[in-house]
């Protein structure tokens, strides 16, 4: 069993299986929407939010998820495992990185997570 | 004895977000020995060619990262001596001392905070428990050893804001050498540090980034080029998160395998370097070469290689 996944930013659909993460998911369907970092829950690179669809979320680095975010439908997508069909947007510093110059990455992540820690996520 | 001083890094305090995992990770996949578990729940190993009790600690947490790590000075009339003048420099905070037993089987020890928000310790004893040989016509290595089996716990790559203030501590309070810097911009701004308290190509790197306390990976020696492949082979067959490699670095010149413990933490296992002793020059990294720098064979920036820690 299969459910569908769809990442809004890109509007590209992948199949992922409930005991699959969302990010191995499209990892393995060669999807490239979320941004890949860890894998483990720990950097916060794959944070995602969920618009719809019910997900089981596994442990993640409080860091990244505070409680509050995982209230308001914030995880990370390598812990997060579909229990329906289910639409997702990236939200995570990476994926404002790969929007800017690829020229001067470590210029562009710097300004990006600045910026993410003022619009998206508290000072913490 | 011509190394003095701070002898080598001692030990590593790892967070991760679910303890039976990670011991698996570090057991299994990585190689290490568990020698023992304290009342908090905090696991403790090492690597099989390591005669002290531990080098790694893991502790379960909320949230991934590096505690400290530690330092093993030569004795305990330098740690004394070298608390002091950590203390009189004033680039540290927090100082404080930990009684002995605190860690199992090791003396008591200083901890401070350094400028990129780091906390360090220094200390001098720690009980041996062996390498699995004997000291009287070894054999080359012990039966038993599982997964990539490192011989030792070798170095961390940090990241912080303050680099200037902790290479200012590392170089002329606790005796490092700088063997390698990066630096950036018409201002040659020093954004990497690779500092050594011995013969090894680094003991511990800093990068600058405009976080405090961060870690960007721990590493692990091996014996060989033959070595780190087969460290693929492992992290293919038992499905764990890799990052980039093999390959080589131009800074420090290992061969190296980047991956990712269940907790996100970045582990690396290496062979090779040079040796460096404190006569030989810096050498010296431009930022238009810091895709051939970081990754020698593939000259490319690699962006979660920069932008990725715990």
């Amino acid at each position: 069993m299969s459910y569908r996944i769809r990442i809004r930013t890109t509007e590209e659909d992948y199949g992922c299986p409930p005991e699959t993460s969302l990010l191995a998911g499209m990892e393995r369907l060669g999807r490239r929407g979320i941004p890949i970092g860890c894998r483990g829950g720990g950097c916060g690179v794959c944070r995602i939010v969920v618009e719809s669809g019910r997900i089981r979320a596994g442990k993640m680095s409080r860091h990244h998820v505070t409680a509050a975010d995982e209230a308001a439908g914030i995880v990370l997508a390598c812990k997060a495992y579909p229990e329906s069909d289910v639409t997702l947007r990236p939200i995570g510093a990476l994926a404002a990185c790969l929007s800017r110059g690829r020229d001067r990455p470590a210029d562009a992540c710097r300004s990006a997570s600045s910026e993410d820690s003022n619009s998206i996520e508290p000072q913490r | 004895m011509a190394i003095t001083g701070v002898l080598r890094p001692g030990h590593v305090q790892i967070r991760v977000l679910d303890l039976a995992d990670a011991v698996r990770h570090y057991t299994e996949v990585l190689g290490l020995i568990e020698t023992a578990r304290d009342a908090t729940g905090r696991v403790f190993l090492k690597a099989w060619d390591e005669h002290d009790h531990h080098s790694v600690i893991l502790r379960e947490a909320d949230e991934s990262g590096m505690d400290f790590m530690g330092w093993r000075v030569d004795s305990t009339a330098t740690l004394a001596r070298l608390a002091r003048e950590v203390e009189s420099s004033g680039l540290v905070s927090d100082l404080s001392w930990l009684p002995a037993g605190d860690l199992p089987a090791t003396g008591q020890r200083f901890r401070f905070t350094i400028p990129t928000g780091h906390v360090m310790e220094l200390f001098a004893e720690r009980e041996k428990v062996g390498n699995g040989l004997s000291d009287l016509n070894p054999e080359v290595w012990p039966d038993g050893l599982k997964g990539m089996s490192p011989t030792r716990f070798d170095h961390c790559l940090l990241y912080g804001d303050d680099l200037d203030g902790t290479v200012k501590l590392f170089r002329e309070v606790l005796g490092f050498g700088l063997s390698e810097r990066i630096v950036a911009g018409p201002d040659q701004l020093m954004i990497g540090a690779f500092l050594t308290c011995s013969n090894k190509a680094h003991d511990v790197a800093f990068i600058r980034q405009p976080v405090k306390g961060k870690l960007h990976h721990v590493s692990f020696n091996l014996d060989s080029w033959g070595q780190v492949l087969t460290a693929a082979d492992i992290i293919a067959k038992k499905r764990v998160s890799l990052d980039i490699g093999p390959t080589r670095h131009g800074i420090t010149r290992g061969e190296t395998i980047y991956f990712f413990d269940p907790s996100g933490n970045r582990n690396e296992v290496f062979s090779g370097g040079y040796v460096y002793y404190p006569d030989k020059p810096t050498l010296t990294w431009t930022d238009d070469e810091l895709g051939r720098a970081i990754f020698y064979h593939d000259r490319k920036i690699n962006e979660r290689f920069l932008s990725v820690f715990t």
